[in-house]
């Protein structure tokens, strides 16, 4: 608006009102005054922004940014926000803690606030073996199924997931080793024990060499007609799933040269509320057996049965 | 104003409206607002327009009285809606309008609004909108001059200055009158008056959002939630400041309506319009009882002008100070009937009312404006929109279900080789009781169908699961087939096990291994 006082404006006929001098295509500008409260608006918003940068990091320097008076960092608020959602976890925490594992199912509410606790857990924890969905892949027991190693009521999976299996750092992890054949059976004593196994579960006829290799080597693990035993953590061997895989070559292998998957302890690393969250999710997934008074019942019989 | 080249000729009007209406085919396209008009330009360094107050002079007469009436009933409806109740049972409230946010329903009277039913809101609000250009395109700015609140509470502002500190010359007096003790303290009591009203206008908001008398006892002992308190707060501010000291700023100024509006007026609008070929050229009676011929009907009194809430002078033209509120309309008939001249010299009405008057034709009846094209493709647009709710209301179904598939695992084996698959179910029942609902399988031969809380040895083609009053209840529902069986759809049926007996169902995909 740089005047000259000399050449004063045109004035808008009908509105009298002067332009501005601007044109565009034919449409002037008229110098139309705010109101006084919409200047007083801009300065407001002048001054806040001056306030603004001085009372938070503003003014890009050398290294940094000015810190601002304030001390206001992104870092901070995160820290402020996780404090406060642990906080706001801790009487939820508090409740499962005071409550036995085997009551929450009778508490649906509480149960429920324990399977989305133990889903976060499961994500930071677990997926990188069992994977995201909790599928498991060869050697990494799928958890969504009705197949257990070593029990698959609430306390079971609880025992498990504490101390571990086959965990060297906790005196209380459960061991099972499948020992290995390799040498100790002709290569047609493997194909025909290999051939009795599938037929366990459906898989192809059995015979007699198999059959009699069983009895005398397997057996007292694996139940007569394969059940498996989880006491001992011995796999179910008539059933459609395979930690290993059901073809012939990966039988094979595994009675020649068994794997031996290790599932860490999670007591030291995790509190014990947040292990027996993960129980709970784990659980919930679909296969989790019910009454854990009436779980070992079946195992034992099977057992005795030989 | 008795320059001859100020006379408008027998076309100014239309000259006049060709420049405010954006498209009426004149030369300047931008509507201007009515506060800079006439004011010295001399001052070309000068930052902002110096704020004039409105001391508008009290004036009686039918519109006077129809802007009573709409204010009686639009403040009735707002003060008094929260307390209406409705019976609704044991399971809702019983608050005849209430929007509850924290459970996320929307009741209003026999209407439950669940949030997927959003769209009966969505509804409404674009019934609104378009009633809005209904009404304009019917009779103008009707809107701005009775209905909107911003008009409805500076009306009432206004009337409490003229209560306390007389009519507009009083007024005026005592606004340039020192700042002296018995100044101060009639405006502090007039200033406190206004928080007063600004108060009970936030206060009555925050009552459609809870249940009024729990929140009205709450609010006072201070139990009320924070956002009670913040919410009040703020509207009492802004109510303080638009209606109490803003006012008619925010009409010309902020608000976007008036520019909106100036686009959909056209020659068939019916506009608050001075007759100018009747009353110009003007000049005092005195003047025009010495020389009849040489003047028109308006005898410059400007009591037009000092009635009107805006500030602005009708004798220049439409402008977007105008809220057509009729005032003027009240006062110039008045004076014309003390000085015996036909009333209407400022009255409602079209510009094509006002060329046929000119040129000696009979007026048109009113109602007719109202039949043009525009008004009554609008109003059909607006009753389909309407019609289409009532009837989408009528027959909406109070029991829903969604499945969501888990993606991951797609699908699981289970010890004796059959397949399962694991789904998300949401069961939603609208009614305010509960109610057992059944979910059945279609298609999928051989499958069945257990939940998180019914046992897989429970398992069987169908399940009944008890969902609770207004809520959605997430089921974990577990469906296994037999070995063997392929990837195909099926169908989830959920049927309420009562005399409604009403059903939705869903078709979903069922995963298994050697599919894709």
């Amino acid at each position: 608006m740089a005047n000259d006082p000399n050449t004063p404006n045109r004035i808008d006929e009908p509105t009298g009102t002067e332009f501005v001098g601007h044109e565009w295509d034919g449409i002037e500008e008229l110098n139309t005054p705010l109101p006084r409260w919409w200047l007083w608006t801009f300065y407001a918003t002048v001054v806040w922004a001056l306030a603004y940068s001085v009372a938070y990091p503003a003014w890009p320097m050398l290294s940094r940014a000015t810190e601002g008076v304030l001390g206001w960092t992104s870092r901070g608020q995160l820290m402020e926000e996780m404090g406060a959602a642990d906080a706001a976890h801790q009487t939820v925490k508090e409740q499962l803690a005071a409550v036995d594992i085997i009551k929450w199912q009778d508490n649906p509410e509480l149960m429920q606030k324990a399977v989305a606790g133990g889903a976060a857990a499961f994500k930071v924890n677990c997926v990188q073996c069992h994977g995201s969905g909790a599928a498991g892949s060869a050697g990494y027991p799928n958890l969504n199924d009705d197949d257990w190693l070593w029990g698959g009521d609430i306390e079971a999976i609880e025992l498990t997931i504490k101390h571990g299996i086959r965990w060297d750092g906790d005196s209380q992890s459960r061991t099972s080793l499948m020992p290995g054949f390799d040498g100790i059976f002709s290569d047609a004593q493997v194909t025909s024990l290999v051939g009795h196994v599938r037929s366990l579960s459906g898989q192809g006829e059995s015979n007699t060499t198999g059959a009699q290799l069983y009895a005398d080597n397997c057996l007292a693990c694996h139940g007569p007609a394969g059940g498996g035993d989880r006491l001992q953590g011995a796999p179910a061997l008539n059933d459609a799933i395979w930690l290993y895989g059901s073809d012939a070559a990966n039988i094979r292998t595994q009675i020649l040269r068994p794997r031996h998957g290790v599932m860490p302890g999670w007591q030291d690393r995790l509190d014990p509320v947040t292990v027996k969250m993960l129980a709970a999710y784990v659980h919930s997934l679909g296969g989790g057996e019910q009454v854990p008074a009436m779980a070992p019942e079946p195992v034992t019989e099977d057992n005795v049965q030989p | 104003m008795s320059n001859p080249d100020d006379r408008p000729s027998a076309s100014g009007t239309q000259d006049r409206w060709a420049k405010a209406v954006p498209g009426g085919g004149g030369g300047t396209a931008a509507p201007h607002t009515s506060a800079p008009r006439k004011s010295a330009p001399a001052a070309a360094d000068q930052l902002y327009e110096k704020h004039k107050t409105v001391h508008n002079k009290r004036i009686d007469g039918p519109f006077r009285r129809f802007k009573w009436l709409v204010m009686l009933i639009t403040l009735g409806i707002y003060y008094v809606t929260p307390w209406l109740r409705w019976d609704r049972g044991p399971y809702a409230p019983d608050q005849a309008v209430l929007i509850d946010l924290a459970n996320r329903r929307f009741y209003m009277f026999g209407i439950e609004i669940w949030p997927h039913e959003f769209y009966f809101v969505a509804g409404l609000l674009i019934m609104a909108g378009i009633g809005l250009f209904l009404v304009t395109s019917a009779v103008g700015r009707a809107w701005c001059g009775y209905a909107c609140p911003q008009t409805v509470w500076t009306d009432l502002f206004q009337h409490i200055d003229r209560l306390i500190d007389g009519d507009r010359n009083a007024r005026i007096r005592l606004d340039k009158a020192p700042w002296t003790a018995s100044k101060l303290a009639r405006r502090l009591f007039k200033w406190s008056i206004y928080l007063a009203i600004a108060f009970a206008t936030g206060g009555a908001w925050i009552l459609y959002f809870a249940d009024a008398p729990t929140l009205f006892r709450d609010f006072f002992t201070l139990q009320a939630a924070p956002v009670a308190y913040g919410t009040v707060a703020i509207l009492t501010a802004t109510t303080f400041a638009l209606g109490g000291f803003m006012r008619e700023q925010v009409c010309i100024y902020m608000c976007p309506w008036p520019r909106i509006q100036t686009a959909m007026l056209d020659e068939k609008s019916l506009i608050v319009t001075y007759k100018d070929w009747r009353g110009e050229p003007r000049g005092s009676l005195k003047k025009a009882e010495k020389n009849p011929e040489a003047f028109g009907d308006c005898i410059d009194c400007l009591q037009c002008v000092a009635v009107c809430p805006t500030g602005i002078d009708i004798r220049e033209g439409p402008q977007i100070g105008c809220i057509t509120c009729a005032l003027c309309i009240d006062a110039c008939d008045r004076v014309m009937k003390d000085i015996g001249r036909p009333r209407g010299l400022i009255d409602y009405a079209t510009l094509d009312d006002c060329k046929a008057e000119q040129a000696g034709e009979a007026p048109r009846p009113a109602w007719k404006a109202l039949l043009h094209p525009r008004t009554l493709v609008y109003f059909t647009i607006w009753g389909s929109i309407g019609l289409a709710l009532l009837f989408a209301l009528g027959t909406r179904n109070r029991t829903d279900l969604t499945v969501s598939p888990d993606r991951n695992p797609p699908f699981m084996l289970l010890r004796d080789g059959s397949v399962r698959n694991a789904y998300t179910l949401k069961l939603r029942n609208m009614e305010g009781r509960p109610r057992a609902m059944e979910i059945a399988l279609e298609g999928l031969p051989g499958a069945v169908l257990w939940t998180d809380t019914i046992p897989q040895g429970s398992a069987a083609r169908s399940q009944v699961v008890e969902v609770p009053a207004d809520l959605t209840q997430t089921v974990r529902a577990y469906v296994a087939a037999p070995a063997g069986t392929g990837e195909q759809n099926f169908t989830f049926v959920l049927t309420s096990q009562d005399e409604q007996a009403e059903s939705d169902s869903e078709e979903t995909l069922f995963t298994a291994p050697g599919g894709q």
